[in-house]
């Protein structure tokens, strides 16, 4: 049985149009004009138990709305969703105590005092046992190297430190699902990485069923087998990484280093020139070519050494969410008659 | 129940935190009081009359060192501001996704505010009331003080209320400023805060005798005072005791209803 279910989901925020101009502005007192945004529009997936899913999308692709739902906060429009068997914006106690959600552009701890009497009090909320809640605080602690800081005051830590004190205050618990919304944001790339060993030891030993969205793409590679991608309100994409390169990569990037630094001419025809620093030149090639040209490379030239990879996952995704809105674009541009 | 007697030690080793600011606020809370009393002073000897709204003006003197002592009690510095706050940028989001209510978890944590204040100020009030002696009433009875202090409790219960009714109108409306100034200005002027209360024309006592305003400062104000017999006190406390009702209804009306409307449009 998945631990997670989402049928159909729909959630349409009506917002306030707030006109430009002083005469406009006062006859919106009087009519107001709201506009219908579809935030999530439609979309269906399973999860299930242990599995730790990426969630990708530009900025406003509903990721937020979807985790949101997910957790209770906000009632969808449409649709069914079923976590761990609960509704969860009927918000049972009995959901609350097996869940968390961690938003890394929020906290939860009291600034003023050390994260230890916040853990204290999440201990007391969510009726946690004194073993377990010793044994969990130690291994975290221990795990993400914050042993010593436990009784600093929040405000005095920074925000690396203090982010992972948040990470623990919502696995305290010991939660069967977390929804995380960005965790490693603004994060120095060591506490970043230590964030995300902790995660996976986490999913590892405990099987807890995660749904992460980052913008940071070592996040998704490091820690998700599954991606779903969303754009509009719509799932796009729902399967592995891989997948998702093999797809929408066109290209691919050749490296060549020359010997001697004899350098080639005319590259311009085989293919985009993406950076020439003698003597090693990257090309841009389209996927179905690369066979043919790298042959032909290889045997026109002295090659030293030679290398073809994909494309930085984060170029191929932004491709994706470019062309999508080109793709709108060029909707709305035949939809206008005499301007196609 | 467990839980929240930890919200309120976590919330008490919190205050704690800020205790030199504590001293200082605390003595700059008698200032007023200074200038009112000397325009009282004016105001006996100007009109020379030995009584005002039924006071002598040590009577006068000393309902003023009460309602200081009731407020204490009962205002609530922030919370409707706070709530408003919580709901507005989504800080309520924390207190939803935790096994927690939000309503009992600001009660603790007031309920801690409270305890710390009341500990931290005892020094100066001991020591004002201590000069003002020649003002006060003589020591009540073991009766009167057990009245006196339900009333205090009930007092600190219809503030917690109405302030939290107040803050909850931010489920409905983004701005919820000017709605505090309003009821900040109609609760100093209708609660007894301002002037007793014996001074209004009889016709408008009655209108605020509707209200819960006077039951959270006026009322038991009089009843420290010693200004009402036994009896009296009992009625008061009892109508307090239906406004705590009323209003905490009013408060879980607000959160449901206003939580249903957070849930379908932002969150």
């Amino acid at each position: 049985m998945p631990t997670i279910t989402v049928r159909d989901l729909k959630k349409v925020y009506r917002v306030h149009q707030k006109p430009e101009g002083l005469s406009a502005s006062v006859k919106a007192l009087f009519r107001r004009r709201y506009k219908y945004v579809h935030a999530v529009d439609g979309i269906s997936f399973d999860i299930q138990p242990g599995e730790m899913v990426g969630f990708l999308g530009p900025n406003g692709a509903g990721k937020t709305t979807t985790l949101k739902i997910l957790s209770g906060l906000i009632y969808p429009t449409e649709g069914e969703v079923h976590v761990l068997d609960f509704i969860p914006w009927a918000r049972k106690n009995a959901y609350r105590r097996q869940f968390a959600l961690l938003m890394g552009q929020k906290n939860q701890l009291w600034w003023d005092l050390p994260a230890a009497e916040s853990f204290q009090l999440h201990k007391e909320i969510y009726a946690i046992e004194n073993r377990q809640f010793e044994q969990v605080q130690r291994e975290l602690t221990e795990l993400l190297d914050v042993t010593g800081l436990l009784h600093q005051p929040v405000r005095e830590l920074s925000l690396g430190e203090r982010m992972k004190m948040e990470l623990i205050a919502a696995l305290l618990h010991s939660p069967r699902v977390l929804f995380l919304d960005e965790p490693t944001i603004g994060l120095d790339v060591v506490a970043q990485a230590s964030i995300r060993r902790c995660l996976l030891e986490y999913n590892r030993v405990r099987k807890v069923t995660i749904l992460l969205t980052s913008h940071y793409m070592q996040d998704i590679e490091a820690l998700c087998d599954r991606v779903m991608m969303i754009n509009h309100g719509k799932l796009v994409h729902d399967g592995p990484l891989a997948d998702i390169v093999n797809r929408y990569a066109t290209h691919k990037i050749v490296t060549l280093r020359f010997h001697d630094g004899r350098m080639p001419d005319q590259l311009d025809n085989v293919g985009e020139v993406l950076e020439i620093n003698p003597p090693k030149v990257k090309l841009r090639l389209p996927r179905e070519t690369v066979a043919k040209q790298s042959s032909h490379l290889l045997a026109q030239f002295d090659v030293a050494d030679f290398s073809v990879e994909d494309p930085p996952i984060e170029d191929i995704i932004g491709r994706m969410y470019q062309g999508d809105s080109m793709a709108q674009e060029a909707d709305r541009a035949t939809g206008e008659p005499g301007r196609a | 129940m467990r839980k929240y007697w930890v919200v309120f030690k976590v919330a008490l080793s919190e205050r704690l935190v800020y205790r030199t600011d504590f001293f200082i606020a605390t003595f700059l809370r008698f200032i007023p009081i200074i200038t009112t009393i000397l325009l009282w002073r004016a105001i006996y000897d100007g009109a020379n009359r030995t009584e005002v709204g039924g006071l002598a003006y040590s009577q006068m003197v000393a309902y003023y060192l009460f309602v200081m002592i009731v407020r204490a009690f009962g205002s609530m510095p922030r919370l409707a501001t706070d709530m408003a706050t919580d709901i507005r940028d989504g800080d309520l989001r924390k207190y939803l996704l935790q096994p927690i209510n939000y309503l009992g978890y600001n009660l603790t944590l007031r309920g801690a505010h409270k305890l710390v204040y009341f500990v931290m100020a005892a020094v100066p009030y001991a020591l004002v009331f201590y000069l003002c002696r020649g003002y006060l009433p003589e020591w009540p009875s073991a009766g009167m003080l057990g009245l006196s202090m339900i009333s205090l409790v009930l007092a600190f219960l219809i503030g917690f209320a109405i302030n939290t009714v107040i803050g909850l109108l931010g489920f409905w409306f983004l701005e919820v400023a000017s709605f505090i100034h309003v009821f900040m200005t109609a609760q100093y002027f209708l609660s007894g805060h301002m002037f007793p209360l014996s001074l209004l024309p009889e016709s408008m006592q009655t209108v605020v005798d509707l209200l819960p305003f006077a039951y959270e400062t006026y009322y038991p104000t009089l009843i420290l005072l010693q200004r009402l017999e036994p009896d009296e006190a009992v009625r008061v406390i009892a109508v307090q005791c239906v406004w705590v009702l009323v209003l905490l209804l009013a408060a879980r009306v607000a959160w449901a209803r206003g939580l249903r409307r957070y849930a379908a449009y932002g969150g």
